[in-house]
């Protein structure tokens, strides 16, 4: 079986201004894996996973050089859909961001914005999406309750269960677990190991032992360059570079 | 009692008189109106509410027309200046380049510190000899089925007065609203590009939809200032006691009858019923902002910030 959802960056630079953020990064993101990047505050880890959804478009002098695929179609290509390449790789952010909306209607959002009017497809994949983002037994009894009323790992649960929902191949996730207590962080950890069945995830964290727990492979950033990208056994096992050894070894950052 | 205590204590009531102070002025205002309107109060009741005479000869006075006036000016108003606000708002605060939006948000905001005799002025001059000879003819033509764009065509009227309303609170809409969308944190905006939403989808049901208290609660003010607002109006409203649907008609406002009469009251109960005429508007006016003040508080309250 073919597998969706790979990345591949070919030489990548990014700049925001005279700022030169991003600095020749080339790396492949297989299908169904996870991704872990790390480093420092300001080093790029953010700025790289928007790279991959062109969510960085929306920043005003920002300048791209190099490649990008997502299943071996270069995303900035000029003929490329950016509407539809958002469907195909979805995103959380580190503050969850449910809409002032029903539980329901923030999951069925993103199907109804292309046009899905069936409540038959609605229902079901709300339902898939909840249960998939293992909060379906928690909400089934009252969707149509504001999602705010949620708590702070809920609403975080809800964010992938409605970018679950579009279908995507790769979900992209910025610092997901920042802003919650030490249970829904395990809860969304367990999570994402039975979500790389079906997704490929890249994650933006913090929390170097959530790194080491979570990927199949960690990217250590610094300077918005690309330190070391192995597999996360080796890479806090035996890292190959010093800067790397001494990043995890909390002698800095 | 150490000196920290003595002086916290001193400067703690010297600041409590100024908001007192201004309880006071506004108690004293209302005090003062029902006051003076008691005669007005007594002798017509609630009839004064209802009843569609205005007539300061035989000293029968009823408010209808000019309640209908101000709520029909306001209202056309809305109608008029809501689009454009919320559309200049969001233009300004999502599409326009940065310098772009600045400088249009200065004249904006130097708009609304116009005074508004120079609109008035401006409506005499420019704007009704153009609806006398171009829009009202234009309306009754095309429209003239409907009873709004009915009857003889004076220029000056409701239709204009309206006009020069929405043009006095287009501003403050504009300005309000900016600051709302502004407001609403980007990354609701990017949670909805994430899901594959155009930019005006985005826009229209994620960040409207986190701002609508505080656009709702800018449309209430902007509402205040047009029931209040007078000069403009009874420049070019035509000074008329009538109620009617056709917004072509001259008509009055309560604002307008206060400043036009005030002057030529020489009889008790004529003073009195207009004193009244100010009281409702006072009413009006505060209920207007209590509820634009509601509106405004729950939008800082923030959906956004309710997490556990």
């Amino acid at each position: 079986m073919d597998l969706t959802g790979s990345i591949k960056v070919k030489n990548l630079n990014f700049y925001y201004g005279d700022n030169h953020m991003l600095k020749n990064i080339s790396m492949t993101v297989e299908p169904h894996q996870i991704v872990a990047m790390i480093g420092p505050s300001g080093c790029g880890k953010s700025t790289l996973i928007r790279i991959f959804n062109r969510m960085n478009d929306l920043i005003p002098s920002t300048r791209v050089e190099g490649e990008v695929l997502v299943d071996g179609v270069n995303i900035y290509d000029k003929e490329i859909d950016v509407v539809g390449l958002r469907r195909r790789v979805g995103m959380v952010f580190q503050k969850s961001t449910p809409f002032p909306k029903s539980i329901y209607e923030n999951i069925a959002y993103g199907l109804k914005i292309v046009g899905i009017k069936d409540h038959r497809i609605l229902n079901e994949t709300v339902e898939k999406s909840l249960k998939r983002a293992a909060l379906w037994e928690e909400v089934k009894d009252h969707l149509n309750k504001s999602a705010m009323s949620l708590s702070g790992g809920q609403q975080q649960r809800l964010c992938i269960a409605r970018a679950i929902a579009v279908d995507p191949e790769i979900i992209l996730m910025d610092e997901p677990c920042s802003a919650l207590d030490p249970i829904a962080t395990a809860r969304i950890e367990e999570l994402m190991g039975n979500l790389k069945d079906e997704y490929t995830i890249v994650i933006v964290t913090h929390n170097m032992q959530q790194a080491a727990r979570v990927s199949d492979k960690t990217a250590f950033l610094m300077h918005g360059q690309i330190i070391e990208f192995t597999k996360t056994t080796d890479f806090f096992t035996k890292p190959s570079s010093k800067i790397t050894e001494d990043y995890i070894t909390g002698r800095f950052g | 009692m150490n000196r920290q205590d003595t002086s916290d204590i001193v400067f703690r009531r010297i600041l409590a008189v100024f908001p007192i102070s201004i309880l006071i002025l506004v108690a004293g205002i209302f005090f003062q109106l029902a006051y003076s309107s008691l005669p007005s109060l007594k002798h017509f009741g609630l009839a004064f509410f209802y009843n569609t005479t205005w007539d300061p000869v035989a000293e029968h006075f009823g408010a209808l027309p000019f309640i209908f006036g101000t709520c029909l000016t306001s209202l056309v108003a809305l109608l008029l200046a809501v689009p454009i606000g919320i559309g200049a708002a969001i233009y300004l605060a999502e599409y326009a380049p940065p310098k772009v939006s600045k400088f249009i948000s200065i004249l904006v905001d130097l708009l609304a510190a116009i005074p508004s005799v120079i609109y008035g002025l401006w409506g005499i001059f420019v704007l009704v000899p153009y609806m006398r000879n171009y829009v009202q003819p234009f309306l009754g033509k095309y429209l003239g089925f409907l009873p709004f764009f009915q009857g003889p065509n004076y220029g000056v009227g409701f239709l204009a007065a309206s006009i020069i309303l929405a043009i006095i609170i287009i501003p403050f809409i504009i300005s309000v609203s900016r600051e709302v969308i502004l407001a609403v944190p980007s990354v609701y905006k990017e949670s909805a590009y994430a899901l594959g939403t155009t930019r005006w989808e985005a826009i229209f049901d994620i960040v409207l939809s986190y701002g609508r208290a505080g656009i709702l609660g800018a449309v209430v003010l902007a509402l205040g200032r047009a029931i209040g607002e007078t000069m403009a109006v009874t420049m070019i409203i035509g000074n008329n006691v009538v109620i009617t649907p056709s917004l072509f008609s001259p008509g009055y406002t309560l604002a307008s009858v206060l400043a036009n009469e005030f002057a030529e009251a020489d009889s008790n109960m004529y003073l009195s019923a207009l004193i009244e005429i100010g009281l409702v508007l006072f009413l009006v006016s505060i209920v207007v902002n209590i509820l634009a003040r509601f509106l405004i508080w729950s939008v800082t309250k923030g959906p956004g910030q309710v997490i556990k």
